[in-house]
This record gives C-alpha cells, sequence and structure tokens, in this order.
C-alpha cells in the first residue's frame, strides 16, 4: 500500500510541451511513473518525450484510462487547468505551478464542492511512493520504499527530511507536498486520515511552517486519533521568521499570535508530537518508536 | 502590496460608496484650494502604509486656514515609524455619532470569501476579536461574488438595528464586494464606517490590499505602489526573481526553496548565530542568481560571513557551484563563504569547488557549526 499515487497511477501531465512541463515528464518516465499523455491545447498529435500530446483532457482521458493529471502550466493558466480535470472527472489532481491568485483557488475549491475528485496543491512539489511512481518535481533517487508516510507545506525542506530518512535506512511509503499558498486542495488533516488508513504507513512526519492554522487544525485530530496508534514527528520552519513577513511562501506569513511557529510547536507537542529543533533528528527517534 | 488611503478612496468612490469629500495634497497651497472647497473644518490625515499614524499623530482637525498651515507643516516634518510623510489626505471634517468596522477578506481556513462586520468600529479589529469576540459578526459568500440574500436579512440586522441604515450597509457592502473582486483584493476595509449627524453612513477610512500573486491581470494597479515603502534591496531581489527578506543577524544566507531558507535561519539561530537574511534562490539553476545574491547580501556590512545552503533537485548543484565562481571573478567577497550541497550532482559540484579552494559540507548541521563559528 501507500496513498494517492502507486504503480496503478495512469498519469497525464498538463503543460507537457512546456520547459517545466517536458523535462519533468522526462525525469517521471525514467523513474517508472506510467505517464500516458501529455495535454497542451492545439498541439494535440505532438509527442514529446515518446509520450503522444492531446488537446484536451476528456480526449485524453478518454484514449488512455488516465486516472491522475499533474499540472505545469503557467499560473495564469492553472485554474483553466484544474476546472478542465474536474470536468472531465479526474479523481486526482496535482499542480506543481506556483502563483495562482487566491481568488483563483476561492473558484477552484467551489467548483470541487461534492465532486469526487482531489487537488493538492498549488505551488506545491507533488507526490511520490517510492519505488512505485513520482507525479511532480522531487529528486526521486534521494527517496527509498519504506515505512514513513512523510506530508508537508514545503519543498525542498521535505527533500531534507526524506533524504536524512533514507541515510539512516529508514524508507518513505509515501511522500505528500501540500504546497505552500494559503488555499489548497489538501491540508495536513486529509493526509494524516490517509496515512492512519495506509497499513504500511508505521509512523508520520509532518513538516509545517508559519502561517495559517492547518497545523493547529491537525494536531486536535492528532491527539484523539493518531498518536495512539502511529507516532508522529513533526518540524515547525520559521521560528526566526519575523511577523507580518511574507516567506517565499504566499501562506507563509505570521499574521496573528497563533500562527507564529513556536504557538504551533506546542500545540503539536501538546498533541502528542514529537517536534524536533534540527530534521537530522528524526531517524533516531523514529528507530526508537518503531520496532 | 498595499495602497493609502487615498488611493482606497478613490476606489471606493468608482463602486459607489459614500465617502468623506476631499482630496490628497502634497503641498499646503492645495490643501488650502480643497479645504476652501469642502469648507472648515477639515481632518489632515497623513498617508503612510503603516498602522498606528493616530497615535504617532499624523491626523489633525483644523478650523482656519491658519491652523491648516501649521499643522500641514508639523505633519510634513513627521516621521511615522521610519516613514516620512509625503502625502496629505484633506477631508471635511464630520460629525460621527456611531462607528462601525466593515471588511471584505479572504479566510483560507474556510476556502471562501467572507463579510465581517462590528459594531464595534474605530479601533484594532485583532483587539475586538480578542476582547469580546461576539462582537465580530461574519458573512461568507460561498465561493460566489454575490450576497444570498437568503441569508442576508439575519446578517445585516445582526449588525445595524434600523431599517434605514441596513438598506444603506446593504449597498456598502456590495459596494465592498465589488472593489474586493474587481481588483483581485486580499483585503478591502471601511474603518471605521461610521453614522453622520445627518444619520447617514459614511465610509470615513479606506484600506484596500491586492493578492500579489494576482498583479499580473492587473497592470493599472502596479501604478499604485508607493516605491517609498519598497526595501531597495527587497525590490532589486525580487527583479532578480529571489525571494528576500533582511533581518538583524550577521549570517548571510543563501538557499533554495522557502521552506528549507527558514529551517537554516532558525538552525542558525539555535547554533548561537544570527541570521542577516531570509533568501529564497528557487527552482531554477540559473548561476546569475548566485550573483545578484550574493551582491544583495554583501551590501549589508553587517554580514560576516555566508552560508549557502542548497538542496538539489530542480536546481543541479554544479550549476550552483559555477555560479559561485563565476560570481567570485565578477565581484570581490570580503567575507568566508560555508557552502553546503546535497543532490542533484553533487559530487560534480564538489569537485569544482575543491579545486577552487572552497570547502563544501553535506549536512546542514556541520555547515550551520561552522558558519556561525565564522560569525563570531
Amino acid at each position: 500500500m501507500s496513498i494517492l499515487v502507486d504503480q496503478n497511477t495512469k498519469l497525464i501531465v498538463q503543460g507537457i510541451t512546456g520547459h517545466d512541463g517536458s523535462f519533468h515528464t522526462q525525469q517521471m518516465v525514467a523513474y517508472g511513473t506510467n505517464v500516458v499523455g501529455g495535454v497542451t491545447p492545439g498541439k494535440g498529435g505532438q509527442m514529446v518525450e515518446g509520450i503522444l500530446v492531446f488537446n484536451s483532457v476528456a480526449e485524453a482521458k478518454e484514449r488512455t484510462g488516465a486516472n491522475v493529471a499533474v499540472i505545469y502550466v503557467p499560473a495564469k493558466f492553472a485554474k483553466a487547468a484544474i476546472l478542465e480535470d474536474i470536468q472531465a472527472g479526474l479523481p486526482l489532481i496535482i499542480c506543481i505551478t506556483e502563483g495562482l491568485p487566491v481568488l483563483d483557488m476561492v473558484d477552484v475549491r467551489r467548483a470541487m464542492k461534492n465532486k469526487p475528485c482531489r487537488l493538492v496543491g498549488p505551488n506545491c512539489p507533488g507526490v511520490i511512493s517510492p519505488g512505485k511512481s513520482k507525479v511532480g518535481i522531487m529528486p526521486g533517487h534521494i527517496h527509498k520504499p519504506g515505512p514513513i508516510g512523510v506530508v508537508s507545506r514545503s519543498g525542498t525542506l521535505t527533500y531534507e527530511v526524506v533524504y536524512n530518512l533514507s541515510l539512516a535506512n529508514i524508507g518513505q511509503s509515501s511522500c505528500v507536498g501540500l504546497g505552500g499558498d494559503p488555499i489548497i486542495g489538501t491540508r495536513f488533516i486529509d493526509v494524516l486520515e490517509m496515512f492512519l488508513r495506509d497499513d504500511e504507513t508505521k509512523g508520520i512526519v509532518m513538516v509545517g511552517e508559519i502561517g495559517g492554522q492547518d497545523e493547529q487544525i491537525a494536531a486536535e485530530f492528532i491527539k484523539k486519533e493518531v498518536v495512539k496508534r502511529k507516532p508522529v514527528v513533526g518540524f515547525i520552519a520559521g521560528r526566526t521568521a519575523p511577523p507580518g513577513k511574507r516567506m517565499g511562501h504566499a501562506g507563509a506569513i505570521i499574521s496573528s499570535g497563533d500562527s507564529t511557529a513556536e504557538a504551533k510547536r506546542k500545540i503539536l507537542q501538546d498533541a502528542g508530537v514529537t517536534v524536533v529543533d534540527v530534521p537530522d533528528e528524526m531517524p533516531a527517534i523514529f528507530k526508537q518508536k518503531i520496532k | 502590496m498595499k495602497i493609502h488611503e487615498y488611493q482606497a478612496v478613490e476606489l471606493f468612490k468608482s463602486a459607489g460608496l459614500p465617502v468623506v469629500n476631499g482630496r490628497v495634497a502634497t503641498e499646503i497651497k492645495e490643501a488650502l484650494v480643497i479645504a476652501q472647497e469642502t469648507g472648515y473644518p477639515v481632518v489632515l490625515k497623513s498617508q503612510v502604509l503603516v498602522g498606528g499614524r493616530g497615535k504617532a499623530g499624523g491626523i489633525k482637525k483644523v478650523a482656519t486656514k491658519e491652523e491648516l498651515g501649521e499643522a500641514f507643516n508639523v505633519l510634513k516634518k513627521l516621521s511615522i515609524k521610519g516613514y516620512p510623510v509625503e502625502k496629505i489626505l484633506v477631508v471635511k471634517a464630520i460629525d460621527i455619532k456611531k462607528e462601525f468596522y466593515v471588511a471584505v477578506t479572504v479566510d483560507s481556513g474556510r476556502d471562501d470569501v467572507v463579510l465581517i462586520a462590528s459594531a464595534e468600529g474605530g479601533v484594532d479589529i485583532e483587539e475586538t476579536a480578542k476582547m469580546n469576540p461576539a462582537a465580530i459578526k461574519k458573512f461568507y459568500l460561498g465561493g460566489k461574488n454575490t450576497i444570498d440574500l437568503a441569508r442576508w436579512p439575519a446578517f445585516i440586522s445582526s449588525i445595524f438595528p434600523g431599517s434605514k441604515h441596513q438598506q444603506e450597509g446593504t449597498k456598502i457592502f456590495q459596494g465592498l464586494i465589488k472593489v474586493f473582486f474587481e481588483n483581485d483584493c486580499s483585503l478591502a476595509e471601511i474603518n471605521p464606517l461610521v453614522v453622520t449627524g445627518e444619520g447617514h453612513l459614511l465610509a470615513a477610512d479606506a484600506k484596500v490590499n491586492f493578492d500579489d500573486n494576482a498583479l499580473f491581470r492587473h497592470e493599472a494597479l502596479e501604478k499604485m505602489r508607493d516605491l517609498t515603502y519598497e526595501d531597495a534591496d527587497e525590490l532589486e531581489a525580487k527583479q532578480s526573481n529571489l525571494s528576500f527578506v533582511k533581518l538583524e543577524g550577521n549570517v548571510g544566507c543563501i538557499v533554495n526553496g522557502a521552506g528549507l531558507a527558514m529551517a537554516t535561519m532558525d538552525i542558525i539561530k539555535l547554533s548561537g548565530g544570527q541570521p542577516a537574511n531570509f533568501l529564497d534562490v528557487g527552482g531554477s539553476s540559473n548561476p546569475e542568481k548566485v550573483l545578484s545574491a550574493l551582491k544583495i547580501i554583501l551590501r549589508n556590512k553587517q554580514v560576516k560571513a555566508i552560508l549557502i545552503n542548497i538542496f538539489g533537485g530542480i536546481t543541479r548543484c554544479d550549476d550552483i557551484a559555477k555560479g559561485i565562481l563565476a560570481a567570485r571573478e565578477q565581484i570581490n567577497i570580503p567575507v568566508p563563504l560555508v557552502v553546503r550541497l546535497t543532490g542533484t550532482n553533487e559530487k560534480e559540484a564538489k569537485e569544482l569547488l575543491a579545486k577552487n579552494e572552497i570547502n563544501t559540507y553535506s549536512t546542514m548541521r556541520e555547515a550551520v557549526n561552522k558558519v556561525v563559528e565564522l560569525s563570531k
């Protein structure tokens, strides 16, 4: 098992003819991801990295049986790309694109209401289930199959965590990048629920940061449901961030007392999460907690 | 992006919101003309993009020409939280019977746009939220850009007791919603919305913030940007596609990725050092970016050592290494560099730097310890 993506993933790439889209298509194919098609309006019939390009998501889905879409299109077209996936009934949409206007995401979330589809991102590195499927931009080679589920609001900081786990010979079941925006499709609590149900996942890493309330909401769920069944180790970035300043991510801004790193660390600790100061402390904790 | 009150007032006006009569002035003679038009007494309001201008003495009510001249000069010499007062909004003084708070903003936890209102206006809304949360009423738009009329009467009557103010209040909310959606705002706020002596509602203040991610579709708004409030280094960083925030310490940081950049600063602090900045070079491998980043950091004379912390993914470590070497050719780097490279093309990068006598580290902890030691 694993969550969201695995060997049954049939992926289409939106924006496959672009600079990022073509590069990462090649990387995903090299990792072993089953990329079944690409979509760029007006460029149907072309081939990119040996993958056939379609004009629309609906056509690509019908012809290939795709069940996951990944989006690399520029920010100004990303809302339309997501809406096209929802319309076509793709069950899983992973949006890598950074810089979507917040009101576009309000529209997207409204369009998704009561629809059987899940969005991960935007502004995220994607999802990988090591050894099975990689959908996104993360470097595949640092990952290793194993028992730890990783969920994070960050990109390279997640790689740092994964790298430390893999170095200590602790593999990962799935790693999910939620994205650094204020409105995102999938939040900590959604992924925690999935990891809780996933038999292969024996422990969970949660990497949060300043801004928003998602860690606080997750903490309640962790306290009630998760910690008695699976250990959770956390890290929160931004202890030195000044209030009111956007720290790279659109969502990483301290706007109230409870969105600081210290407040989030405390609420997670109170919920039973082992919160570390440096990511390299994580492997030793899992070695102790998971026999 | 933030804009001044006088600019926000213009947006309000074009959406049909009732605003106080007046205009902005940079010189006394303009102010005198405006005051003559509106009639005395008038209020002079310093235009600054920081909060607390009232407490800092940035707002003055005057009854005569002479008083205006005197107060205008005082305000022009004022510095509010370090920012000079360049423009002054001159508005007719109004007779205020009651004050409300109203705003439209995004509630990211609910993925929705929310109207916020409180019958306790004129004060900091965060204070009200803390002291008297029941006084704050919220109305969610449900993803739409209009008011759901079925739910509306209960909300509007919870703020305004009389039916006359309910009608005027509804129009004001509709105008505020229009401003919010047409300009991709992150906040459109009136604090206070007042009941005047004549019994009408009037926006006595105006605050509008825009969503930076949406500015690409609002070229006209970009012209409203006041560069006085943009840190020169932060602006230059933005032009080079870097994300930069200046801090107080002496350890310069160049990192790829926002989360890792924050974590790097945090760990420097935990290890006894003081980070001088947040800097995310982003996901691309363009060697030019390393040069721009080093230039910006080195302008800060407090910096005693620089940590370059790269986790290669899309970013290739050898490109970063080439960028470091190219920068060293082009500019003088008078402080020690500590370089940590892990991930894509790490081996090639380390060999390249070793040949040029730059030591590299594989773990963040080693590199941070080294740079903190060098900063002492």
